[in-house]
C-alpha cells in the first residue's frame, strides 16, 4: 500500500499544476481568445512569486504556509498583469493571437533571466528558496484510513488549492451569469453583443483570469519539485494546452486528463521505486516516452467530436456576421 | 502658325506628362502593393522593438546602453568576415524551421512540432554521417540530408494522419511527438547497439561524435569569403528550399489546393479537393523542412554544432514560430527574417564584453514579434506615410487613358 500512497502523492505534484494551467487556458478560450502564452505567463508568475519568497525568507519576515499563500497572490497578480499584454493585442488591436502569444512565450524566460541577473547581488539567474512548505500531516484528516494517507500526508497546500480552483471554475463558468456571458462570447460574440454584453470586457476578464491561474500554476510547478527557479517551467504551459484540448474544454474532463497525464508521468519518473517495473529492465528513456505515447493513443480514441469554442481565436468584429 | 506650334507643344507636353505618370504609377503601385506595405510594417515593428530593448538597456545599465545598442545593430559585422559567416550559419536552422512552421500556417495548420522534427532530422543526419562511411564524399552528405528530411517528414506524418483521420488537434499531437522524438533520440544516442566503432556518442565530451569528413557539407567558396567561419553550402540549400516553397505555394495547383484547405476546409472539399490527403501532405512537408534543418546544422564539421543529450526540447523549433510569424509566413520573407534574427543574435554574442545579459536579444526579438502582431495598425500608418489613396486616384484620372489602362493590367 505504501507504494500506492507514494504514487498518489507524486501524481499530485505532476497533475495539479497541469490542472490549474489548463483551467486558466479554459477561461481564456471560453471567452474566445486562444492563449498560447500560458508557458510564458507561468514563467512570469513563478519568477515574481519565487523572487518574493526569496526576499521574504532571506530577511526572515515571513515563512511557512502564510508566506506560501502570499506568494500565490503575487503569482496571480504578476500573471494577470502579464496576460494584459496578450489581451490588449488580441482584443484591442485585433492581432493574430498566435503571434502575440508566441511573443510573450519568448519574452518571459529572457526577461526572467535578465531581471534575475540584474536584481540579485550574486548575478546568477537561479533564484533560490527554502522549501518549508511541505505539510507533514494534516491534523484530524490524516487519520482517515486510505484517503488520509493518500491526500493528507506529505502533501503540499497546492493540492487543495488546485481542487479549490477546479470547484470555483465549475461554479463560475456554469452557475453564474458571468460564466454564461463569458461562454457566449466564445461561442457567438455577435449574438452576445446583440443582447447587451460587452464582448471586449468579457474577453479581458477571460484572459486576465487565465493569466492569474497560469501565474499560480508557475509557482505550483516550481515549489514541490525544486529549491530554485531557473527561468523555466519545462514545457508545462504547452502541456497545459494539451490537457485543455484533451479535456475537450470542459472542467471535469480536464481534471481527468490532468490526472491521467500525471499518473503516466509518475510511472515514468518513479518506476525505479516500483519493484515490478524495475525488474523489467527497460531503459529509462522508454519510460520517459510513456506519458506522451499513452496520451496520443487515448486521443486517437476520444477525439471524434471536437468541442472547441466556436469563436476561439477570432478577433471580434462588431460588423461581422 | 501659332495654332500649329501650340499643337506640337501640347503633344510633346502630353508625351512628357504621360511618361511622368507612367513612372509615378509604377512607383506608386510598388509602394502601395501589399508586399511593400507588409515589409514596411515589419520594419516598423523592428524599429519599435529595438527602441523597447534600448529602453530596457537604459534602465539596467545607462552608461553603456548607447554603445550596447551600437553593437547589437552592428550584429554580425562586429566579428568582421567571420562574424558574417557565422550569422549565415546561425540563420540556417532559423530559416528551415521558419519555413516548416510558415508552410503549415499557410495551409491552416499550426505545426508546433518543429522541435521534435528538427531533433529527429538531426539524429538521422548524425547517424548516417557517422555510420554510412561506405558512401563517397558528395553522396554521403546528400544521403544524410535526405535521411534527415525523411525522418522529419515521418515525425510530421503522424500528427497529419491523426488530424486527418482521427480528428486529433495537431497542436496537441505535435507537442506529444516533440517529447517522444526527444526521448527516442536521446535513447538511441546512448543505445549500446550503436557503441561499436565508429561510436555514435562521445561519452567523454557528452556530445554526439563528429560526423565523417565525407558527410560534411562542403564550404566551397565560403571558406575564402568568410575565413574562420564554419558556414557552408547549407545556407544556399536553405535559401533554395525557401524559393522552391515559394514556387510550390504560389505557382502550382498543388500549392493552391493546400492553401484552399487552409482557408476553408469544407469549401475545398466541395470543390473536389481531398482535404484529408492535403492535411497529411502538408504536415509531412512541414516536418521534412524542419528535419532537413536539423540535418543542415549538424553536418558542419568539427567546429559545428554537436548534439547534446539533455531532456530539454531544442529551442530551434520554437524559434521557427517567431521567424515564420515575423516573415508573415512568406517563404521569401522567412529568408530575410531568419538572417535578421541570426544577425542580431550575433550582435548579442559580441555584447557580452559589456555589462549586459545576453538575453536582451531575446527580449528585443520578443518585442519585435509582439509589435508585428499589431500589423493591421502598422499597415494603416504605413499607408498614411506613403500617401493617401485618393492621391493615387487623382494621378490615374490625370494620366492619359491608355497608360492608365496598361497600368491596371
Amino acid at each position: 500500500m505504501d507504494i500506492v500512497y507514494f504514487l498518489v502523492q507524486q501524481m499530485m505534484i505532476f497533475s495539479i499544476p497541469l490542472l490549474i494551467v489548463a483551467l486558466g487556458g479554459l477561461f481564456s478560450e471560453r471567452s474566445g481568445v486562444v492563449n498560447i502564452a500560458l508557458e510564458g505567463i507561468m514563467i512570469i508568475g513563478g519568477f515574481a512569486s519565487i523572487l518574493f519568497v526569496n526576499y521574504m525568507q532571506s530577511r526572515h519576515i515571513m515563512d511557512g504556509q502564510l508566506l506560501f499563500l502570499c506568494a500565490v497572490l503575487v503569482a496571480a497578480i504578476a500573471g494577470g498583469l502579464f496576460a494584459l499584454l496578450h489581451a490588449y493585442a488580441a482584443i484591442n488591436m485585433n492581432a493574430d493571437q498566435t503571434i502575440s502569444g508566441t511573443a510573450l512565450n519568448m519574452f518571459a524566460p529572457a526577461f526572467a533571466v535578465y531581471a534575475a541577473r540584474m536584481i540579485q547581488e550574486n548575478h546568477v539567474q537561479q533564484i533560490t528558496f527554502n522549501n518549508t512548505f511541505r505539510i507533514a500531516e494534516v491534523p484530524i484528516l490524516s487519520k482517515i484510513p486510505v484517503i488520509g494517507d493518500m491526500f493528507f500526508k506529505q502533501a503540499f497546500i497546492t493540492t487543495y488549492l488546485g481542487i479549490a480552483i477546479l470547484i470555483a471554475a465549475v461554479i463560475v463558468l456554469y452557475k453564474t451569469r458571468f460564466g454564461l456571458r463569458l461562454r457566449a462570447c466564445g461561442e457567438h460574440p455577435q449574438a452576445a453583443d446583440s443582447v447587451g454584453i460587452n464582448v471586449y470586457r468579457m474577453r479581458y476578464a477571460g484572459v486576465v483570469i487565465s493569466g492569474m491561474l497560469a501565474g499560480i500554476g508557475g509557482l505550483v510547478f516550481v515549489v514541490p519539485t525544486s529549491t530554485n527557479f531557473n527561468a523555466s517551467v519545462a514545457g508545462y504551459g504547452f502541456l497545459g494546452i494539451a490537457v485543455l484540448i484533451f479535456g475537450q474544454w470542459k472542467p471535469g474532463r480536464i481534471l481527468f486528463a490532468a490526472l491521467f497525464f500525471g499518473l503516466m508521468k509518475t510511472i515514468s519518473s518513479s518506476y525505479s521505486g516500483i519493484p515490478i517495473l524495475l525488474d523489467l529492465g527497460i531503459n529509462s528513456y522508454i519510460y520517459k516516452m510513456i506519458p506522451y505515447i499513452a496520451t496520443l493513443i487515448v486521443l486517437a480514441f476520444t477525439s471524434r467530436n471536437s468541442q472547441a469554442p466556436r469563436a476561439s481565436g477570432q478577433p471580434y468584429d462588431k460588423g461581422g456576421r | 502658325m501659332n495654332k500649329w506650334k501650340s499643337l506640337i507643344h501640347s503633344t510633346r507636353f502630353l508625351l512628357v506628362k504621360s511618361l511622368y505618370f507612367q513612372v509615378m504609377n509604377k512607383w506608386k503601385s510598388l509602394i502601395h502593393s501589399t508586399g511593400f506595405t507588409n515589409a514596411a510594417s515589419s520594419l516598423l515593428a523592428i524599429l519599435v522593438g529595438l527602441l523597447f530593448g534600448f529602453v530596457i538597456m537604459l534602465f539596467s545599465n545607462p552608461k553603456e546602453a548607447v554603445e550596447g545598442l551600437g553593437i547589437i545593430l552592428a550584429g554580425g559585422f562586429g566579428g568582421g568576415a567571420k562574424g558574417l559567416g557565422q550569422t549565415l550559419y546561425y540563420a540556417i536552422p532559423l530559416i528551415m524551421t521558419g519555413l516548416s512552421v510558415g508552410f503549415a500556417f499557410k495551409t491552416g495548420l499550426f505545426n508546433i512540432g518543429a522541435p521534435g522534427q528538427f531533433t529527429v532530422g538531426a539524429f538521422a543526419a548524425i547517424f548516417i554521417g557517422i555510420k554510412w562511411t561506405f558512401l563517397p564524399a558528395p553522396w554521403h552528405w546528400i544521403a544524410a540530408l535526405i535521411g534527415s528530411a525523411v525522418a522529419g517528414g515521418l515525425w510530421g506524418l503522424i500528427p497529419g494522419l491523426f488530424k486527418a483521420y482521427l480528428n486529433v488537434n495537431e497542436v496537441i499531437s505535435s507537442i506529444m511527438m516533440n517529447y517522444i522524438g526527444l526521448y527516442a533520440v536521446n535513447f538511441a544516442m546512448k543505445a549500446p547497439a550503436f557503441k561499436s566503432a565508429p561510436a555514435l556518442f562521445d561519452t567523454t565530451m557528452n556530445l554526439s561524435s563528429n560526423v565523417a569528413a565525407s558527410s560534411v557539407i562542403p564550404q566551397g567558396f565560403f571558406e575564402d569569403i568568410f575565413p574562420g567561419s564554419i558556414v557552408n553550402y547549407g545556407i544556399l540549400i536553405a535559401i533554395a528550399v525557401a524559393i522552391l516553397m515559394y514556387v510550390v505555394l504560389n505557382k502550382t495547383t498543388f500549392g493552391y489546393e493546400l492553401k484552399a484547405c487552409g482557408y476553408n476546409r469544407d469549401a475545398s472539399r466541395y470543390a473536389g479537393i481531398s482535404e484529408k490527403r492535403n492535411i497529411v501532405l502538408s504536415m509531412v512537408i512541414s516536418g521534412a523542412l524542419a528535419g532537413l534543418g536539423g540535418g543542415l546544422v549538424y553536418l558542419s564539421g568539427a567546429n559545428g554544432r554537436r548534439y547534446k543529450v539533455v531532456d530539454v526540447l531544442l529551442n530551434d523549433g520554437f524559434n521557427g514560430i517567431s521567424v515564420a510569424l515575423l516573415g508573415l509566413n512568406n517563404p521569401i520573407g522567412i529568408i530575410f527574417t531568419g538572417i535578421f534574427i541570426a544577425y542580431i543574435t550575433m550582435g548579442g554574442e559580441y555584447l557580452q564584453k559589456l555589462d549586459f545579459v545576453v538575453e536582451i536579444i531575446s527580449i528585443i526579438t520578443a518585442a519585435i514579434i509582439y509589435f508585428s502582431a499589431f500589423a493591421l495598425i502598422f499597415r494603416k500608418i504605413v499607408k498614411r506615410i506613403t500617401g493617401a489613396k485618393d492621391v493615387l486616384q487623382i494621378a490615374e484620372t490625370d494620366a492619359p487613358k491608355p497608360d492608365a489602362k496598361e497600368d491596371k493590367e
